[in-house]
């Protein structure tokens, strides 16, 4: 490869919750990378471990229950899960910020806007600060979220305010620090679709404004074909496909992704599409071979036994599918 | 000013509260079996001075008269006299409330700092050997009964290692401090007295931890839960990958939520404590009123046993305002919602 080191890169990630009875297995090799100034998607169903893959990058899934197995995450060629906590808290916020799922449960509700926006400017700017100026940081970070009354709002307690100002509020913290790396998870879910197109946009021009290199996770195809330059498909906890973002809808390689577009309800056909049939596997027990294949409609043989690797159709197009193995000898769907 | 209106609108509350209970006091101490006048008169007292008596102490009228009756002097301070002190009643609790106060002071202290501390130490070591250590001690400390430690607590401080004193306030000979408040440590401390300081600190700390082990892993045990809890939610979590050092997101933004919990539970074992007190008093020959409480019930001294639950009822009235304004100022929902009138 004569590509420069990734920004962030994601090798062979596995992941599990010990649980009572057993472990759930929920991470089982993911891989993913993030070049500089580069819009990553990740898509798939809700519970697949898109969450799960990104709090491990930042380390703040609750260890134990959860335990990371195996693989690795480099930031910048530096492993985030051999550092210490001083290298680490360096990474966070600066290096790496994550906008959560739910605004309303990525506010503490016992502080002030201001209380936790101040925080997060006080400890990356050390004891030089002041206070007048970190209360200013603070108003720019609300200001440039395009909210009216930043000075009130600093003294507000998140249930004062509606869905969508806590969500511009998550995203002014997440990008109070000025990340390199911004991860976005599903920004925009929890609110209703008109303030879910503002918030977006308004976050879309603010990356581009600081070419910061964002990972949008979304279970919305429509969104991130908007908004990304290239694409991870998850299933299960496993990667099963990665493309350039037009050319994973033009020619999309996995079953599972193919399927994926088939449930988006197309507004031109009308009705509800029939989804993908079949259920998320269990983690506790998950199937044996490729995950996906109770539900693949192309299930061979192997599918049962082996973990398919990643099949390269193109230099930048991968699928962890035996249909793409040469040795199997039939074409591609 | 909204902390004012809440406080007026409590105080009101308070008196309401109060009066039921006076009600409830006066009517028990009225139905249960035993003529007062004899009591009051003594057993080979003639009939007719037991009469008279009766026609002085209003027992002849219908019991709402003798209820005003009783309320007016209660108020005015007249609680009657106690039938084993031969004293009014009012005196005797003024003279021992304040043992029995400081006591609970300390112990309150001391749940609140031991119990906090080691359910957040428990909480940051979830699982591990500290965390385990710490809730076995925690049953252990639920389970056994305060004046199981208070005898503990003698034997080896007291007398096996020798480290702290064993009965009462103070060292025999000792002056006790000028009576201000009537707790001697503060009264010492305010005179300047520092050796009665020392020596009556000396003589509560047994006392005081006996009384507060229980809920000291009480308050272990939930501060414990209360922060396992909230260490996993997403606002724990932001901070964290926002960058915001470990120590700060544990000792402020973690702790504040986890304390809401803690402190409503706090403020009631305080209340409890007073009047729970009675065995280790008792045991460190302790002058305080729970042990007058415990007599006068023993000894059917109607208007002692009236004045006491009276007095503990007012603080448990007090320590549930303090609560709710220490929940009030950690949650900023219930204030916003009291300050829109409920």
């Amino acid at each position: 490869m004569d590509r420069p080191t990734p920004l962030l890169q994601i090798h062979d990630l596995r992941l599990q919750y010990r649980v009572y009875g057993g472990a759930l297995q929920v991470l089982d090799g993911v891989h993913l990378h993030v070049h500089v100034g580069e819009k990553v998607g990740l898509v798939g169903e809700t519970g697949c471990g898109k969450t799960s893959t990104m709090k491990a990058v930042l380390r703040v899934l609750p260890m134990p229950p959860a335990q990371i197995t195996g693989g690795s995450i480099r930031f910048k060629g530096q492993e985030i899960l051999a550092m210490d906590p001083r290298t680490l808290q360096q990474v966070r916020g600066r290096g790496i910020s994550m906008i959560f799922q739910d605004p309303t449960a990525a506010l503490n509700p016992v502080f002030t806007v201001g209380q936790q926006l101040e925080a997060v400017l006080r400890s990356h700017w050390g004891r030089r600060a002041d206070r007048g100026e970190i209360r200013a940081a603070a108003l720019a970070a609300l200001e440039e979220v395009a909210l009216a009354d930043p000075d009130r709002l600093l003294d507000a307690y998140p249930v004062q305010l509606s869905g969508g100002m806590r969500q511009r509020i998550c995203i002014a913290m997440a990008l109070a620090t000025k990340p390199e790396l911004l991860i976005a998870d599903e920004p925009g879910t929890a609110l209703d679709v008109t303030i879910q197109d503002q918030v977006l946009r308004l976050l879309h021009n603010l990356v581009e404004e600081r070419n910061t290199s964002v990972i949008l996770i979304s279970h919305s195809l429509g969104i991130v074909r908007q908004l990304t330059d290239r694409v991870y498909v998850m299933y299960a906890g496993t990667m099963v496909e990665s493309a350039p973002t037009r050319k994973l809808f033009t020619h999309p390689g996995h079953p599972y992704t193919q399927q994926l577009m088939e449930v988006v309800p197309r507004l031109s056909g009308g009705g509800i599409a029939p989804g993908i049939p079949g259920r998320i596997p269990d983690y506790l027990d998950p199937p044996t071979g490729c995950r996906f294949h109770p539900r693949c409609p192309h299930a061979m043989e192997i599918c049962r036994r082996e973990k398919p690797p990643a099949f390269s159709l193109d230099q930048d197009h991968q699928v962890a599918c035996f249909l793409y193995d040469p040795a199997q000898g039939s074409p591609a769907p | 000013m909204q902390i004012a209106a809440f406080i007026v609108r409590r105080a009101v509350h308070s008196v309401v509260v109060l009066l039921g209970l006076s009600m409830v006091i006066f009517v028990i101490s009225r139905i249960l079996p035993g003529d007062p006048a004899r009591v009051a008169a003594g057993a080979r007292a003639p009939d007719w001075v037991v009469d008279n008596l009766r026609e002085q102490m209003h027992l002849n009228d219908p019991l709402p008269v003798q209820y005003v009756y009783w309320l007016r002097d209660a108020v005015q301070g007249d609680l009657g006299l106690s039938l084993v002190t031969r004293r009014n009643v009012a005196q005797d609790i003024l003279e021992l409330f304040p043992a029995t106060f400081e006591l609970a002071l300390y112990a309150g202290v001391m749940m609140a700092i031991l119990g906090v501390g080691l359910g957040a130490v428990s909480a940051r070591h979830k699982d591990r050997w500290l965390d385990n250590l710490v809730r076995v001690l925690s049953y252990m400390g639920v389970v056994t009964p305060s004046f199981v430690w208070a005898i503990l607590f003698l034997l080896v401080f007291g007398f096996t290692l020798g480290w702290l004193p064993t009965l009462g306030r103070l060292t025999e000979g000792l002056q006790p401090p000028p009576r201000i408040t009537g707790l001697y440590t503060v009264d010492a401390l305010l005179t300047g007295r520092v050796e009665v300081f020392w020596d009556a600190l000396q003589h509560i700390v047994s006392p005081a931890l006996a009384l507060a082990m229980g809920s000291i892993a009480q308050q272990a045990r939930i501060t414990r839960s209360a922060m396992a809890d909230n260490l996993g939610k997403d606002y724990i979590a932001a901070l964290r990958a926002l960058g915001v050092p470990e120590r700060v997101v544990m000792n402020r933004f973690l702790l504040k939520p986890s304390l809401i919990p803690t402190v409503s539970i706090l403020g009631l074992d305080f209340a409890a404590t007073m009047s729970n007190a009675f065995l280790v008093e008792l045991i460190f020959n302790w002058p305080g009123i729970s042990r007058y409480g415990i007599n006068a019930m023993l000894r059917k001294d109607l208007n002692a046993i009236a004045g006491v639950i009276l007095v503990l009822g007012v603080v448990f009235i007090v320590a549930n305002i303090l609560v709710d304004m220490a929940v009030a100022y950690l949650d900023p929902r219930i204030r916003l919602r009291t300050a829109r009138g409920r």
